[in-house]
């Protein structure tokens, strides 16, 4: 990993030609976003024996805050188990939030029921990741992309129309629709499935890994359709996804997770270039780089053990059962996810990479 | 070579095998390839056991529903001068005669119909019941799950004979429609199981989730989404229960339940002929081998019918 | 000149399916030597797995066939050879390690018992006592913490990263000539990938085998490998080293990769991805089965009717493209798109 000076701010003008996003407004502050996601928690209840009594909880989500502005991409990243995919779906109501407040377009939609979410579900719509998985296998592309207009009653005007343009805005030909799922390739299905969340006119996506099961070659042509669509139509995304080169193309600000907890958030320059909380070090310089040159010069830091059971989360510090760093006030105190070196770190120790420190923390 | 690493060898073969296959197969050839139904038509077509049997069956079904036009004789007309005649060609008398002089070849078609007849509303009946709780059950999962099963369990253990002969005779015994309804009744259970597993399944899918986010109400899911997808193990479970109500109500018409006089049983024809089975072997063997006839080729059918819709072996 | 303990040969490998026949390996050729690491680098359908499994015969004909080429290990053709002598060889003198290690661990048996057996297999001498000491010790080697304990546990207790380090354990128990690992880390979160990553390096080195690493993941390829082998349709398109296909790439598909790839360094303005879908393996293009899509093509009759072959003017670099000398003129143009810096037909 290239190696800036501490505190540095590249947000995002010299590298990318998208206009650069300034955000020296305080994370907490910002309440005009597109959503707005307040101290979020999801508990899945495990039960056991024949009366199913509860005896403990999934910890999958456990206290997480952000918000999403307009046309923005906000990048959640982490390994499996950290709970990004169960933000996801809590956001989306495909699972019910514990506690925390989801607000969309201001409005709260956090215990909505069924009936009530109808109109929400034409501003807020999700794609999913695998594109085999994801298209009723029984279905013409046509009627798949044509589903959402039928269920809100907008399909009678003018109806086969709107299907023809989602199609050709997602590169398909309309004459596709005829066909069935299984007639296309992966990248093609992953298409439709971005057609169809587009046919209500959403103000937000939320992209739960859509390129991971792709081709690297097809990922790309997704990526850039995805961008193309999101200046277009002036769209807010929230893109999950583990693969962290992704994430730093597609995104202007972008969250870390571990373990249900958000570590560390920011503007995405920012983020990548002067991480300060140890596990998004870790997982930077785990990334292998399509870069021979980089082997010699790179500095692991490779982590000890594994990521502990959600069921039964280290006190205080979640990470801190893996963490070079970890003293005893980390056992006691949950870090809050507060500002530090520029942006919202949650740890005790946060402190920007200097050379020497990877090197003898590495296993 | 241990056997253990044999085994695990052949496993990984297969394995590795199955694994290229499928990593072809999920890059969209650019080839027109067949939805699912057309595969399995192909398939199907291929199963020898299966379309052999589904010829001689279609045979035997339109032989069975024009029987009026069939054949030679009504079901019950005695004809005295011709009593008691081996199967011969005279007369038409092909599968002989009882001892009033009543043409078996022409008894054994209608009493076939009468089969089929109550099989097909078995099936049918039961299909909707079992697709009804089993759908039901899987759905919506948790208490309504776990009270439908019960009920499900509690039907499968009925003492299945007593309960019919019970109902039998508040029922007005004979009747075969009646007599269908009941079986109908004691035989949704496995279909309900099947249903149930799959509805399980399918709820967890992505597709199915797609359309809860885009606010399809659960009409729609379970219709538009779910039963399409499920077609297929139904439609194999529902031939098995034709199969076994033909076998069912065979049975119970030769004990004396079931489909009493005067409709038409083959169950009754054979009992009626069994005493003179030394002598007048025909009465009850020609009945007899159509049933059983019967039976082999819907399993044969059954057999094919999974094979071509078994999702598993879409790459031969 | 040294000789490669592996070599396939020419290799040509079909599928009979209801859709006709599918043409997996189309005339593959590549070599690995002692204490090398070959990538081999390919997305779905490029025949990257297929070519190695026909060779050790894990393909089973039918559906598949193999209508031609040689597998050459240690100067034999291991081709044909009948399925137990191919078997030992498998367990013995040539490793595989898989996406999925629980396909390929037992679980009904301790994972220190699979890899004593191994042990065992190896050396018919070896005393219970000796068997547990060594297979302890390989556990420590791969990074298995409490080995003693692990010893005595069953795979289902393992978490992923683990078992694929238990899996080469087992691969190191047998002190291979070859190992091959086919998509080994795919399945693995980023952090556990990068440990298995470095305790396969290890293994490699230890064993001084010869290491065939197959992957779509062009990061883990660069840290890997000392050789790449890059595939596209069932084909070898180029091959040469790890310096040489990052930095100079000669055929316009090894090109399209690099240039579709976001960096985590930021460096790509612009994804430039390549146009259009994998080739059908039934229905081929006909010439060069990259020419669809490729941006070279333009126009050009050679590419819609011949079959460029795998050679070049350098000896170690070939690459099977008629216009491999305009590939360097290509890469300049492409880096200038998406931002990344290139000088004289080199990406920096």
């Amino acid at each position: 990993m290239r190696q800036r000076r501490p505190g540095s701010r590249h947000t995002g003008g010299v590298l990318t030609d998208r206009p650069p996003i300034d955000y020296a407004v305080k994370e907490s502050q910002a309440k005009n976003g597109v959503l707005q996601v307040d101290d979020l928690k999801v508990h899945f209840p495990i039960k056991e024996g024949l009366r199913r009594k509860v005896v403990g909880n999934v910890y999958a989500v456990d206290g997480v805050s952000f918000h999403v502005g307009h046309s923005e991409t906000l990048g959640l990243v982490g390994e499996s188990g950290c709970g990004k995919s169960t933000t996801a779906r809590a956001i989306i109501r495909l699972v019910n939030p514990t506690d925390g407040r989801i607000l969309f377009l201001d409005q709260d939609i956090t215990e909505l029921d069924r009936k009530s979410l109808r109109p929400v579900r034409k501003d807020l719509q999700i794609v999913f990741q695998d594109p085999y998985a994801s298209l009723n296998p029984r279905m013409t592309v046509r009627e798949i992309v044509a589903e959402p207009l039928k269920i809100h009653g907008l399909y009678d005007n003018g109806g086969s129309d709107r299907v023809a343009e989602l199609l050709r805005l997602v590169q398909l030909s309309p004459e596709h629709g005829n066909r069935f799922p299984h007639e296309f390739s992966g990248g093609q299905r992953q298409r439709i499935g971005v057609a169809r969340a587009l046919a209500l006119n959403p103000r937000m996506l939320l992209l739960d890994e859509p390129v991971s099961a792709l081709d690297v070659s097809i990922q790309a042509q997704v990526i850039n359709l995805l961008m193309e669509i999101q200046e277009e139509l002036e769209l807010s995304y929230l893109f999950i996804a583990h693969d962290l080169s992704v994430v730093r193309h597609i995104s202007h600000r972008l969250g870390v997770m571990y373990l249900g907890h958000i570590v560390e958030m920011g503007a995405r320059d920012e983020i990548f270039e002067n991480p300060t909380h140890p596990y998004t070090q870790a997982l930077l310089s785990a990334v292998p780089v399509p870069e021979p040159r980089g082997r010699r010069d790179r500095q692991r830091i490779v982590l000890q053990g594994d990521v502990p059971n959600p069921a039964d989360p280290p006190s205080g510090c979640v990470f801190r059962t893996r963490c070079w760093k970890a003293q005893d006030i980390c056992a006691v105190e949950t870090p809050p996810l507060v500002e530090q070196f520029g942006h919202l770190v949650a740890c005790h120790f946060a402190a920007p990479l200097e050379i020497g420190i990877a090197a003898s923390a590495s296993a | 070579m241990t056997d253990q690493q044999v085994r695990a060898d052949e496993a990984l073969e297969t394995d590795a095998t199955r694994a290229a296959l499928e990593s072809v197969h999920l890059e969209g050839l650019e080839v027109k390839s067949l939805t699912q139904w057309q595969l399995a038509r192909r398939k199907f077509f291929q199963h020898r056991l299966a379309m052999t049997a589904l010829v001689i069956l279609t045979f035997i079904f339109l032989a069975a529903l024009f029987a009026e036009f069939v054949a030679p004789y009504p079901y019950d007309a005695p004809n005295v001068p011709d009593r008691s005649l081996p199967p011969t060609l005279e007369g038409f008398h092909i599968f002989g005669t009882d001892k009033i002089g009543r043409d078996y070849f022409s008894r054994t078609l209608y009493g076939t119909r009468t089969s089929l007849y109550v099989a097909f509303i078995v099936a049918g009946v039961s299909t909707v019941v079992g697709i009804i709780v089993g759908g039901i059950a899987g759905y919506y999962g948790g208490k309504v799950d776990n009270i439908l099963m019960r009920v499900t369990d509690l039907f499968l253990t009925l003492p299945f004979l007593a309960i019919l002969l019970v109902l039998s005779s508040f029922l007005g015994a004979g009747n075969p429609i009646r007599v269908a309804f009941i079986l109908a009744f004691l035989l949704w259970t496995s279909l309900a199981r099947i249903v149930r597993g799959e509805f399980l399944s399918l709820r967890e899918k992505e597709f199915v989730e797609a359309a809860k986010v885009l606010g399809a109400s659960d009409n729609r899911i379970i219709f538009r989404h779910i039963l399409p997808n499920i077609a297929g193990p139904i439609i194999v479970n529902a031939t098995l229960v034709v199969a076994t109500a033909i076998l069912i109500e065979a049975a119970l018409s030769f004990l004396g339940f079931g489909i009493q006089p005067p409709f038409p049983a083959l169950g009754k024809l054979i009992s009626d002929g069994q005493d003179a089975l030394t002598t007048q072997w025909w009465l009850a063997t020609f009945p007899g081998l159509t049933i059983v006839l019967i039976a082999l080729c819907i399993n044969f059918i059954g057999d094919g019918l999974r094979d071509a819709l078994d999702p598993k072996q879409r790459i031969k | 000149m040294t000789e490669p303990v592996l070599a396939i040969r020419d290799l040509v490998v079909e599928f009979d399916t209801p859709d006709g026949v599918v043409h997996a390996v189309d005339g593959v050729s590549y070599e690995v030597y002692e204490g090398e690491t070959l990538g081999v680098v390919g997305e779905s359908g490029s025949g990257k797995s297929v070519t190695v499994m026909s060779a050790l015969g894990l393909i089973q004909m039918p559906p598949g066939r193999i209508v031609r080429g040689e597998a050459v290990y240690k100067g034999r053709n291991i081709i044909g050879l009948p399925i137990d002598e191919l078997r030992k060889i498998r367990n013995k003198e040539i490793a595989m390690i898989f996406q999925d290690p629980m396909t390929s661990l037992n679980p009904v048996y301790t994972v220190g018992d699979q890899i004593a057996e191994a042990l065992h297999a190896h050396d018919e001498k070896l005393s219970d006592n000796e068997g547990r000491a060594k297979t302890i010790s390989l556990l420590e080697l791969v990074g298995v913490p409490n080995p003693n304990r692990r010893f005595d546990q069953y795979p289902h207790e393992y978490s992923g990263g683990m078992r694929q380090r238990a899996m080469i354990a087992m691969a190191m128990a047998n002190k291979p000539s070859v190992l091959i690992a086919d998509e080994p880390t795919t399945a693995l979160d980023v952090t556990i990938q990068a440990q298995v990553l470095e305790v396969m390096k290890v293994a490699a080195e230890e064993t001084g085998a010869a290491t065939i690493m197959i992957t779509h993941d062009l990061g883990v390829v660069a840290e890997m490998a000392d050789r790449i082998a890059v595939m596209y349709g069932g084909k070898v398109v180029e091959t040469g080293t790890v310096e040489e296909i990052y930095h100079s790439p000669r055929h316009p598909y090894t090109l399209g990769l690099m240039m579709s790839l976001p960096r985590i360094t930021g460096e790509m303005k612009r994804l430039l991805p390549i146009p259009g879908n994998p080739p059908s393996l039934i229905n081929r293009p006909p010439g060069c089965s990259f020419h669809p899509r490729c941006r070279m093509s333009e126009g050009r009759e050679l590419c819609r009717t011949v079959v460029p072959e795998l050679i070049s003017g350098s000896e170690t670099h070939p690459s099977a493209c008629h216009f491999r000398d305009e590939v360097a003129d290509e890469v300049l143009r492409e880096a200038a798109a998406t931002g990344i810096a290139a000088h004289g037909g080199r990406i920096d």
